[in-house]
């Protein structure tokens, strides 16, 4: 019962910090110079008076502030975001073809740097002042200070252009539309690995890192002692005693980190044309299209969102003293 | 390099022994992390050659001088030139000028936001604190780079704009690391003595806490200008800078689509942004060690 409780005062905390995204963004829109009668002005090479307020009186612009917002409001919450007039269709359909590429992409980054992270910070707790902890202190400093729009540029330039083992762009190879679904597949994951090693890039170290601090410092505590006492082999007392209790510190940190993954990933998904909401961004940024704009905020900060009720979930699945409500 | 700054600890806390007064304690630390002090002068270079550079170097990095995709060091041209043939030494010392600027300025800001924020949500409590931290976790759900680059695309992309829309959205974590230290000080014994000797709650907070919790803010707003110089770059290389002026992410940005023909007009300027945070950094690695002395036993 406590569990469903502090589910939904999450879920209805998760909605607010949404609509409050939605507020700020249109607020934002309504204190920038020029608005989408401009664009549509300037697209059309100028306009009259009179034309302006017609497409004024289109688009609702004419309407007092509150009255926008309560309208703009209303939409989003049947999902429906307006009309994109630069790409000529609905966004929400827009953001719906964009949006797996982008999940992909976030989702695998933060795994591939979660499960590599643990796992070179376990090796490394082992022999604290082993080559491979060297290693990833190194890894760290170089994640952190490297640019990552930089660092995919460098093993694109490495690893498709002088040697062509990965594909320079895109999602899929519009040759294999009629391939068997397990080969399409495979495909995407080609062209996948290059994007999500750069994203992980700028987290892998810096898990293991902590990964391997919260190793020793379980490694010193008293019931390892007792496991030691007991007889029990070391594999057993590290990945089935040790590991477990090191891991909650690492999957906070990873929690925490899902926003900067999602700003990392327009970067990424730019240089290597990842068909996401990040190109779709910035896409729609440089045209002025603000009903799109609005859109990708939105939706990326649901990423987000997501993103951190699944870190509390799997919390609670490695600590049960998250589950009794301790915390 | 790794084994200097895992010996420098001890090595400083050997030397300590002899020091006296706080401060110079500090330096001691500070001057024996040999990663630190490497990095303190590579910085130093970095900064020299950005004030200095573009004197030394009378280029207009705009013009176009030789033909393009010229290799480092022919012709007379140290780091080449790029694809319109300008010179790339020149774009890489004015960049260098915008790129640091821009990383101190919106770090100041940002450190100021987040002092501010945290201060008051330490030092007021309740429904300040409530409020204010709710604003930080909402700043912190917000992807940084999508929204500085909504800001620039509105506001226009000016160094002003691109500055603040860098400063707005990266204080949250000043604003915790703050909090954390308000609400830890504000229960000492010599803060109720000042409350109790008359000191009104600006001076306690001005006065008496902050100067006590900055170690740790100092380290984070040292790291702040380092993740802004890489915000920068980030939104310089997306083209959302300022279209007049040059910097190391804008570099890269516009050689992209030529990687095949010069890499080198890519890799350089990314190395100057890679050599000039992970500098940043090390030095803010050496702070914690020298300004927190009760962490060093790690």
């Amino acid at each position: 019962m406590n569990f469903l409780r502090q589910t939904a005062v999450r879920l209805g905390y998760a909605i607010a910090l949404l609509l409050a995204v939605v507020v700020l963004n249109f607020v934002l829109i309504h204190i920038a110079p020029g608005d989408i009668a401009d664009t549509i002005a300037g697209d059309m090479g100028g306009a009259t008076e009179e034309v302006m307020a017609k497409i004024r009186a289109d688009y609702g612009l004419d309407k007092p502030f509150i009255v926008q917002l309560g309208l703009y409001m209303g939409n989003v919450v049947r999902f429906d975001f307006g009309y994109s007039f630069f790409f000529n269709t609905p966004v929400t359909s827009l953001i719906a073809e964009r949006l797996p590429a982008t999940l992909l992409l976030v989702f695998s980054a933060q795994l591939l740097a979660l499960v590599v992270g643990v796992v070179l910070g376990v090796i490394s707790a082992q022999r604290p002042n082993g080559m491979l902890s060297h290693f990833v202190t190194l890894l760290a400093l170089f994640g952190y200070s490297a640019p990552v729009f930089w660092t995919g540029i460098m093993l694109l330039i490495g690893l498709s252009l002088m040697l062509p083992l990965f594909p320079v762009a895109g999602m899929v190879d519009a040759r294999l539309m009629d391939a068997p679904m397990w080969r399409q597949y495979l495909d995407v994951l080609h062209h996948l690995l290059l994007p999500a090693l750069t994203l992980a890039s700028i987290f892998l170290a810096l898990y293991s890192r902590l990964c391997r601090a919260s190793m020793l410092e379980v490694l010193g505590a008293d019931y390892i002692r007792t496991a030691r006492a007991k007889g029990l082999t070391e594999r057993e007392i590290v990945y089935k005693h040790a590991l477990k209790n090191s891991l909650g510190p690492v999957v906070t940190l990873a929690g925490l980190q899902f926003s900067a993954v999602v700003s990392g990933a327009v970067l990424v998904e730019t240089v290597f044309s990842w068909p996401g909401l990040g190109t779709l961004a910035l896409q729609s940024i440089l045209a002025r299209d603000t009903p799109t704009i609005l859109g990708i905020l939105f939706f990326s900060a649901l990423v987000v969102i997501v993103g951190n009720l699944l870190t509390d979930l799997v919390l609670r699945l490695i600590d049960p003293r998250i589950r009794s409500g301790g915390g | 390099m790794k084994p200097a700054a895992d010996s420098a600890p001890r090595r400083g806390a050997e030397i300590v022994d002899k020091a006296q007064h706080p401060l110079r304690e500090m330096v001691v630390i500070f001057l024996a992390n040999r990663a630190a002090m490497v990095a303190s002068i590579v910085l130093s270079i970095v900064v020299l050659a950005a004030i200095f550079g573009p004197m030394l170097h009378p280029v207009d990095p705009f013009e176009m001088v030789w033909a393009p995709f010229t290799p480092p060091g022919q012709d007379g041209f140290v780091l080449g030139t790029d694809y319109l043939g300008r010179d790339m030494l020149a774009a890489l010392l004015n960049g260098g000028r915008v790129s640091l600027t821009i990383g101190l300025v919106a770090a100041l800001m940002s450190v100021f936001i987040g002092i501010s924020f945290g201060a008051l949500a330490g030092f007021y409590r309740g429904l300040v604190e409530e409020v204010l931290m709710r604003i930080t976790e909402f700043f912190q759900v917000l992807p940084t780079l999508l929204f500085s680059m909504v800001i620039v695309a509105l506001f226009g992309a000016s160094l002003e704009v691109v500055t603040i829309a860098i400063g707005v959205v990266s204080w949250t974590a000043v604003a915790r690391i703050t909090r954390a230290e308000f609400l830890r000080i504000r229960e000492l014994e010599y803060v109720t003595a000042s409350r109790a000797a008359g000191a009104s709650n600006v001076t306690l907070m001005t006065r008496v806490i902050l100067p006590n919790a900055l170690p740790p803010i100092i380290v984070q707003a040292a790291l702040m200008v380092g993740s802004a110089i890489l915000f920068e770059a980030g939104l310089a290389f997306l083209g959302l800078s300022d279209p007049n002026v040059v910097s190391w992410g804008q570099i890269i940005g516009s050689n992209r689509p030529y990687i095949l023909d010069a890499g080198f007009t890519v890799t350089i300027p990314g190395l100057a942004i890679f050599v000039t945070v992970l500098s940043i950094s090390l030095i803010g690695d050496g702070l914690n060690d020298a300004l927190n002395p009760k962490l060093r036993a790690r």
